[in-house]
């Protein structure tokens, strides 16, 4: 048997050596994946468990002493003995009228309320209401609360209210795909009229895909054009492409703005010129056209440089080949040329979609009110409606998609190829 | 790519139709971004090009913008210009204050994010390196996921640990600022790496260098370039970000981006322009800076010169 100096058999020694090799390499990456779990993967891990876990019906949390204090807790043991189409009974509003006095105690009830106006909207203010009148409330409950408001009899209320007795719940994902329990608790859709994220996220897709086809369009003449030029005019466009590139976006945003208002550069110059008549200047800002022509632009370069590397690969020679066996230049771009630029317009593609699904910050400001993309309803949810476990089931759906384009992205090209100017 | 001499005349037609479609996409990228740079000269509050401008006038031409820039927020702006007018400037004006947040942030995350992502990229180009794939994508991943994930994961993240409470200022931003710049860093790097020759660093070692030693004498020089354009990425990308400062960013981080973000969505206003002239005009040395750490790491490496 082979061994080392020290006697060791040389198979275990290498094995050794090669392990430490392995050791000493992962701990340099460890301090950055460490932060990366920490910062990043940990809070989109907290978002996701948001979507499917609202607490808003079950616990009230004191903010200033940061003492949590169950709520509803008569109504989810109700719930509980009692299995899904019962009719709610003396008990049952007994139960109700019991936790509306705690709510109004643990000032609670407006909290309790938006909960159950996510599922059912309008519902709040019976909540508030009630819970004022908790405490002078008497026996018969059913009859006093009725009498309060007479929706409390609702069906689709007290559905409601099962629902988000427990605080896990799927309910968020249905609504972000326009769908609702019904009363027996069977998944309906909401009435047409307030169907709203299918369409946006159709929407989104269309015009990701329409930005990228245009990008395609856009970006192939001038990588062909850069990659068969020589190498210092080549490099002279590519600052062009760069330049782009490295400003910054807001400044990119505001510039379509100044180009494209009706009042703006581009109207100016065609009024001037007679194109169009003062008075049907085009509206190309606040709706879908700037956002598409404005994101077009902004990400364009990712398709231009992938493009461009593979083009710059590709042997002249076939091509000339190809001619001096009879082929027309059209034959010759279509069966030779074309094919070898597939794996960057594959690249290009992936990104460019993959980039323009998630985009927020034009579509915010130049999209108007059919311009907006699904990421502007997530902020819009965050920041205005505040219902961020819909915002937080949006963005899963969101994310989900943007990681099988990755996936996909990683597969087929690889991320290690990924390049940047 | 010149036409052949036995080029036939439809050949010929279709090349120059051909150069000429190029010519306008390079217009297309690149007009949208110079426009503003006469604009945010006009002498009027208006978005496009007065007859004065047109017929280039001076009196159609000022630099109201940019002294509107300088005076907006100042507690007395029409002060005469002496000393204490510039020490309520620099305290008061509300650009300048942006500016200082911009660049404190930009700084530390850049500093993170480089120093972390350098040497993770050491480590992941290792040939040993276990579970490089999947690790490589977790690293590049904040670029690809959409930014508005990234805000509100962090909103949700930030506001359960308190962070505001912990006395250091905009260590929220800093750090996801840090976060979004890493898969830059990542990927510039380890460009460089790729083709580094490891028996360089075999040689060091057998030359008795430590691996400290080595890494700063001889693996450091080389990959400098790639270093130093990661590190700018990074910088830009922090110092561009608006989304995540305007869901975790505190009242007072105003940035010049966040600034920007308002001026846009309230009232917008040529001295926008303004800034974003002075905005592109830092975006062109940049690009300037980075194209040449890019011939001078093809040099290095012994590639073709650009």
């Amino acid at each position: 048997m082979l061994t080392t100096v020290d006697g060791k058999p040389l198979k275990e020694a290498l094995a050794h050596a090669q392990s430490r090799a392995k050791r000493r390499a992962f701990l340099l990456v460890l301090p950055l994946l460490a932060f990366i779990i920490v910062s990043f993967i940990f809070p989109i891990g907290q978002m996701l468990y948001k979507s499917v876990n609202n607490t808003g019906f079950t616990i009230s949390k004191d903010f200033g002493t940061g003492v949590s204090t169950p709520i509803m807790t008569n109504l989810a043991e109700w719930f509980e003995e009692n299995p899904q189409g019962t009719d709610p009974d003396e008990t049952a509003y007994a139960a109700l009228a019991a936790d509306l006095v705690v709510l109004r105690e643990l000032k609670a009830p407006g909290q309790a309320g938006t909960r159950i106006n996510y599922e059912l909207s309008g519902s709040r203010s019976m909540f508030t209401k009630a819970a004022r009148k908790a405490k002078k409330l008497e026996p018969p409950f059913k009859e006093a609360i009725i009498d309060l408001d007479e929706d409390w009899a609702d069906p689709s209320l007290w559905q409601a209210m099962r629902t988000a007795s427990i605080a896990v719940t799927v309910n968020f994902y249905l609504a972000a795909l326009d769908r609702k329990r019904a009363d027996d608790g069977s998944v309906e859709m909401v009435p047409e009229n307030r169907q709203v994220y299918v369409t946006l996220f159709k929407r989104t897709l269309i015009l990701s895909l329409m930005i990228t086809v245009i990008c395609f369009f856009l970006a192939f003449p001038i990588a062909h054009l850069m990659a068969t030029l020589p190498m210092r005019k080549s490099n002279l466009l590519m600052i062009l492409v760069l330049l782009p590139f490295w400003t910054s976006l807001l400044v990119r945003t505001t510039s379509w703005m100044i180009v494209l208002q009706s009042q703006g550069v581009l109207n100016d110059a065609m009024v001037a010129t007679g194109i169009l008549a003062d008075e049907n200047r085009i509206q190309m800002m606040y709706n879908q056209t700037g956002t598409v022509i404005a994101m077009t632009h902004i990400l364009l370069p990712f398709m231009v440089l992938p493009l461009y590397s593979v083009m710059s690969m590709i042997n002249p020679s076939y091509v000339r080949a190809a001619r001096s066996m009879g082929a027309t230049s059209w034959t010759a771009f279509r069966r030779i040329y074309f094919p070898q630029t597939v794996p960057g317009i594959g690249a290009g593609a992936l990104l460019v979609f993959i980039l323009s699904v998630g985009y927020y910050i034009t579509p915010a400001l130049v999209g108007g009110a059919d311009g907006q993309l699904i990421s502007n309803l997530i902020a819009f949810h965050m920041t205005k409606s505040l219902n961020w476990s819909l915002a937080a089931a949006l963005a899963a759906i969101l994310l989900g998609a943007v990681l099988l384009l990755y996936w996909l992205y990683d597969r087929l090209i690889g991320i290690d190829n990924l390049k940047l100017g | 790519m010149a036409l052949p001499t036995h080029a036939s005349t439809l050949e010929r037609v279709w090349h120059y139709v051909y150069l000429t479609i190029c010519a306008l996409i390079f217009l297309f990228l690149i007009l949208p971004i110079l426009i503003v740079i006469p604009l945010s000269f006009n002498a009027e509050p208006y978005f496009t090009f007065t007859e004065k401008m047109l017929k280039f006038d001076p009196t159609g031409y000022s630099t109201r913008w940019y002294d509107l820039l300088l005076t907006f927020g100042m507690n007395e702006p029409d002060a005469p210009r002496d000393s204490s007018w510039w020490a309520d400037a620099w305290n008061n004006a509300a650009w300048i204050n942006a500016t200082k947040n911009s660049i404190i942030i930009g700084f530390f995350s850049t500093v993170i994010a480089t120093s972390l992502g350098t040497i993770a990229a050491l480590g992941l180009s290792r040939p040993e390196m276990p579970g490089r794939r999947i690790i490589m994508a977790i690293l590049i991943s904040p670029m690809i996921v959409p930014i508005i994930i990234t805000a509100t994961g962090l909103f949700f993240f930030y506001s359960s640990i308190k962070i505001q409470d912990w006395g250091i200022p905009y260590l929220g931003v800093i750090l996801a600022h840090a976060t979004l710049g890493i898969p830059f860093v990542i990927i510039t790097v380890t460009a460089t790496l790729v083709g580094f020759d490891h028996s360089l660093t075999k040689a060091a070692a057998n030359m008795g260098a430590s691996p400290t030693r080595t890494f700063f004498k001889v693996q450091m020089p080389l990959i400098l370039p790639g270093v130093i354009s990661g590190a700018l990425f990074a910088f830009v990308t922090s110092f561009d970000e608006v989304v995540v400062v305007l869901f975790v960013g505190g009242l007072d981080e105003q940035t010049i981006p966040r600034q920007m973000w308002n001026g846009i969505r309230e009232q917008i206003s040529p001295a926008i322009l303004s800034v974003a002239t002075i905005l592109v005009i830092i975006s062109i040395a940049l690009l300037t800076v980075v194209e040449l750490l890019r011939r001078r790491s093809e040099k290095l490496r012994g590639m073709s010169p650009g």
